[in-house]
């Protein structure tokens, strides 16, 4: 009894501070649950390395930033140009990675109609064969990251404080997924990448290289998994098994918004990030991730197909 | 000459689902392969759409070899392949349909759009509409108008009628009619033989992955051979 009134007492005053947090933390899943119901979309296989793709882009802009800001403290100038920089390298790449493991782990197998099977295995493959060769390069230890801001308050609402960090998380992941969205929904290429998602065979009748159509699905969705990496380390730093946990989270995001579906990823990835953070507030935080999957695994038992259902298709 | 094939086999893997067959088309004709269910038809349609590049055999197109070009070019070369079951992107709109017809153009296609919503106007009430909500007979004119899209040369139609009312029937053939008086040389697949026969100069009769005879359509419509096993009459 007493647990759950000191609790409910301090969330009432925690609420905005949780409900930012979770937004944030939500939106870099969604940025790399993106990635998972993109390739699902056209391939109809989970990319287990996608995981990769991350921590690749955390290491690309961990460099960048130790090379741009090497200990000073950005102007406010400085802090926006890094933060682009940050994101265009980390971006690339997350997609250059992605670019790769098609070329290497995915297509030779596609080339010779191989069982679902091999794909998990030459994924499984891929992804050991990246992390061990960051550990080895880059050490297995924690390496914090150059701030390209101050993370100060900028605002606050209802008392509670927003910091520099979580704005920033939330513009650039604003930016990219708009975009992404309306990229799929109304571009030329947008439009190729769903008709290879509905009918393969029929795309490449009406011109569409299918080939070509999957590297550019494995492009995009590697560019924001590398752009969450690179968000994702700024408070934290790099590792070498740093994308793990993420990208497992954010796998269940893109299954729980019904994967194959681009704005279900994105659902999917806000709806995790703020169960998670809303979890803090009435359980231990060692629960976190209990909170967190069983909420998934309750959503998967009343909607099997999460929860816009399954679709890269659809155009909305 | 427009279209030539010479000794072309495709296998299935283990299975060979055409034995070395030759047929032509010359411009401006209407061309109809008959045949049982599993006869090749759809194979020959598949495979002079890149879909299944012959293991032995050539096939030219226009003076241009082109057994081994890829499914995606054929478009910008001149052939558009209507597929068997229409195939329509269930989850795009009537509109995007058509626009996935252009895929391979450059230039800009909105007057031929206008035409084909001109000669459906169905399709222009229902632009909007997912393709998969369309009924058969809407979505049969809409595979049609999506491979017009591409300005084809060939154009190849695997069993238009599958599955409609009479009605809707003799307005797909009524189209067909359109679509060769304005010059595009048509081949068509047909289990609807009587009808693709009135319609067509010439016809092949396939079974089992080899085309068994041949003839000119009028000819072929009173051939005690196709009256017996198409036209369902017995010989009498
Ligand atoms: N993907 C495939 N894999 C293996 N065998 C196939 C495949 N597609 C077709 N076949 C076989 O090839 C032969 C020719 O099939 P095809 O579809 O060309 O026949 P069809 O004349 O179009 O028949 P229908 O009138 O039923 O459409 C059949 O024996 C069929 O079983
Ligand atoms: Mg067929």
């Amino acid at each position: 009894m007493s647990y759950f009134t000191s609790h409910f007492s301090t969330f009432g005053h925690e609420f905005w501070g949780l409900l930012v947090g979770g937004v944030a933390n939500g939106v870099v899943y969604a940025m790399v649950a993106i990635g998972y119901t993109m390739v699902y979309g056209v391939l109809r296989l989970i990319n287990f390395a996608h995981s990769e793709i991350f921590t690749s882009g955390a290491f690309a802009s961990f460099f960048l930033m130790k090379a741009l800001v090497g200990g000073s403290t950005p102007t406010a100038t400085e802090s926006v140009i890094y933060v682009i920089l940050g994101v265009l390298v980390g971006g690339l790449a997350g997609a250059l990675a992605a670019l790769a493991l098609e070329r290497v782990a995915y297509r030779p197998l596609r080339r010779r109609n191989a069982p679902k099977l091999a794909y998990l295995i030459s994924a499984i493959g891929a992804s050991y064969f990246l992390f061990n060769f960051y550990g080895k390069e880059f050490g297995r230890i924690n390496l914090s990251m150059d701030a390209p801001f101050t993370n100060n308050t900028v605002f606050t609402i209802f008392g509670a404080p927003v910091q520099m960090y979580y704005i920033v998380i939330v513009i650039v992941g604003v930016i990219m997924l708009v975009s992404l969205d309306r990229f799929v929904a109304k571009s030329k290429l947008g439009r190729g990448i769903r008709a290879v998602a509905q009918d393969a065979e029929t795309a490449s009748l009406m011109g569409v290289n299918i080939d070509r159509t999957i590297s550019l699905t494995f492009v995009l969705g590697g560019f924001l998994g590398g752009v969450a990496g690179f968000l994702f380390a700024i408070p934290i730093g790099v590792v070498y098994t740093m994308g793990f946990t993420p990208a497992l989270k954010a796998f269940s995001a893109a299954v729980l918004g019904g994967i194959g579906n681009l704005r279900g990823a994105v659902i999917g990835g806000l709806l995790l990030g703020i169960v998670e953070s809303f979890s803090v507030a009435f359980f231990d935080g060692v629960y976190i991730d209990v909170v967190a999957f069983a909420v998934l695994v309750l959503v998967l038992m009343v909607r099997p197909t999460g929860i816009l259902g399954e679709r890269l298709g659809r155009s909305a | 000459m427009m279209l030539k094939v010479e000794n072309a086999v495709v296998r299935y893997g283990a299975i060979t689902a055409l034995h070395g067959i030759s047929f032509e088309v010359n411009q401006g004709e209407v061309v109809t392969l008959l045949g049982a269910n599993g006869a090749g038809k759809s194979t020959t349609l598949r495979m002079l759409s890149g879909l299944h590049a012959p293991s032995s055999g050539t096939i030219t197109f226009e003076g241009q070899e082109i057994t081994k070009v890829k499914a995606h070019l054929f478009t910008t070369m001149g052939i558009s392949h209507v597929p068997e079951g229409r195939r329509i992107f269930p989850e795009m709109t009537v509109q995007e349909n058509l626009e996935m017809g252009a895929f391979g153009r450059k230039d800009n296609y909105d007057d031929d759009m206008e035409r084909m919503f001109t000669l459906f106007p169905i399709l222009k009430d229902r632009r909007k509409q997912l393709g998969g909500n369309l009924s058969g007979g809407e979505q049969q004119m809409l595979a049609i108008s999506r491979a017009m899209m591409s300005h084809p040369r060939l154009l190849l139609l695997d069993e238009p009628s599958m599955g409609l009312a009479p009605m809707i029937i003799d307005q797909i053939f009524g189209i067909i009619a359109e679509i060769r008086k304005s010059g595009t040389t048509v081949l068509v697949v047909e289990q609807n033989a009587a009808q693709a026969l009135r319609l067509a100069d010439r016809g092949y009769v396939m079974e089992n992955g080899v085309i068994a005879f041949s003839d000119d359509a009028s000819k072929l419509l009173h051939d005690p051979r196709i009256r017996a096993v198409y036209l369902g009459e017995s010989i009498e």
